[in-house]
């Protein structure tokens, strides 16, 4: 599967099947600061990520106050 | 995953909350969170005309979209920073926010009604760019408000805003900060209403909210706030909540119930504050910050317009005043 990371904007690929849980501890990530999109679809942590899926890991937090 | 009220698979899981939802369930989740706040805090009164300051960026919008939702008429505000190729993208998307719900967005860009940009100022000013951001915004927020007859202004600040915050003024225990820190501002000194109806969601829900709502935002974080002290607070503040879900709603919430009446007397603004003699805008001086800000970046007021009060939301402040003053007289 391909994921799209960013800051900085980066394509990573992994092997399938994979939990996103177990994704977020590949990539050394917190839930809390990413949301995961899966083919154009919000996914929880659970969820299991295949061969061919379109992965994005968006970062959710802003630095503005 | 399920739905925790459905039962339909979910699309986000909230820890914290022990709780999963599906998109409809979730949406509706956030909706009812910022109503709660509304009524907890006393933010919003019968038939205020609220103002919300929009950047193109995801809490902002969302909280504009959530208002409208529930049945509130908010105008928006966006503030072109000029900060390069990111104001321009980020306007592109309030615009395109606006366009596609026909909602009413006063817009203020800081080089055609000023003289100067962020990067210039911040540069000029010797200050940090998010510091002299923080102090434009704040003064163009208010008088965008005020100008505009609006008795609210809202913004997108969320739980990992305010935690943060928090964060930082209590490890410097800047008591002073402590005490002026809730979800309302109340108006005073010539200050609008200032509310934050998020703060009972956090970063990722807002995230979410606008994914699930079909709201494009910019997701590229700006340029000049990379590794700022604030985004240093919110990642120690991250790794408290994956040890342990809810510890920052607790950290906040509870400073809110039991710690913030300790530094009432630590407020100092009684009050008697006065008025900047150039903008006429609140200031403790004789010159608000943002006017020295302004002066040091080489910018300048915009010159007073003849024009008629009806047209008072396109002038400065101290235009406004001048007006009234002769209208009294």
């Amino acid at each position: 599967m391909i994921v799209r990371l960013r800051n900085p904007s980066r394509e990573l690929t992994f092997r399938g099947p994979m939990s996103v849980a177990k994704l977020f501890n590949q990539l050394d990530l917190q839930r809390e600061t990413v949301l995961v999109i899966r083919n154009g679809t919000l996914v929880p942590g659970d969820a299991m990520l295949a061969d061919g899926d379109e992965i994005e890991v968006r970062p959710v937090i802003s630095g503005g106050a | 995953m399920k739905c925790t009220v459905c039962r339909e698979p979910a699309v986000i899981d909230l820890r914290r909350h022990n709780s999963n939802f599906c998109s409809d369930h979730f949406l509706k989740f956030c909706r009812d969170q910022v109503t709660r706040a509304i009524a907890d805090y006393e933010m919003i009164q019968q038939g205020d005309k609220l103002l919300v300051a929009v950047s193109g960026g995801k809490d902002s919008l969302a909280i504009w979209d959530i208002l409208n939702a529930l049945g509130y008429d908010a105008h928006g505000l966006y503030v072109g920073l000029g900060i390069g190729d990111y104001s321009d993208t980020s306007g592109a998307y309030v615009k395109r926010f606006v366009e596609a719900r026909g909602l009413h967005l006063v817009e203020v860009d800081l080089q055609d009604t000023y003289g100067f940009d962020i990067p210039t100022g911040a540069r000029a000013a010797k200050r940090a760019p998010c510091s002299a951001c923080g102090l434009t915004k704040r003064h163009v927020f208010d008088g965008a408000a005020v100008d505009g007859g609006y008795d609210v202004l809202v913004t997108g600040h969320n739980l990992d805003d305010e935690a943060a915050v928090l964060f930082g003024n209590t490890i410097k225990w800047q008591t002073e900060y402590l005490a002026r820190q809730a979800p309302v501002l109340p108006a005073r000194n010539g200050f609008p209403r200032k509310v934050k109806p998020l703060v009972r969601l956090s970063e990722r829900e807002m995230a979410a909210y606008c994914v699930l709502a079909g709201i494009d935002y910019i997701v590229d974080e700006c340029p000049m706030a990379a590794g700022n002290r604030h985004l240093g607070h919110k990642a120690i503040l991250n790794q408290m909540e994956a040890q342990s879900p809810g510890a920052k709603a607790d950290f906040y919430f509870n400073f809110l119930r039991s710690g913030a009446e300790h530094f009432r007397a630590d407020d100092h603004d009684d009050g008697s504050i006065g008025t900047c003699e150039r903008c006429g805008a609140p200031a403790s001086g004789e010159v608000c910050a943002f006017c020295r800000l302004l002066e040091r970046a080489g910018g300048s007021l915009p010159e007073p317009q003849p024009v008629e009060l009806t047209a008072r939301r396109d002038l400065g402040r101290g235009v406004v005043r001048e007006l009234e003053r002769e209208t009294h007289r």
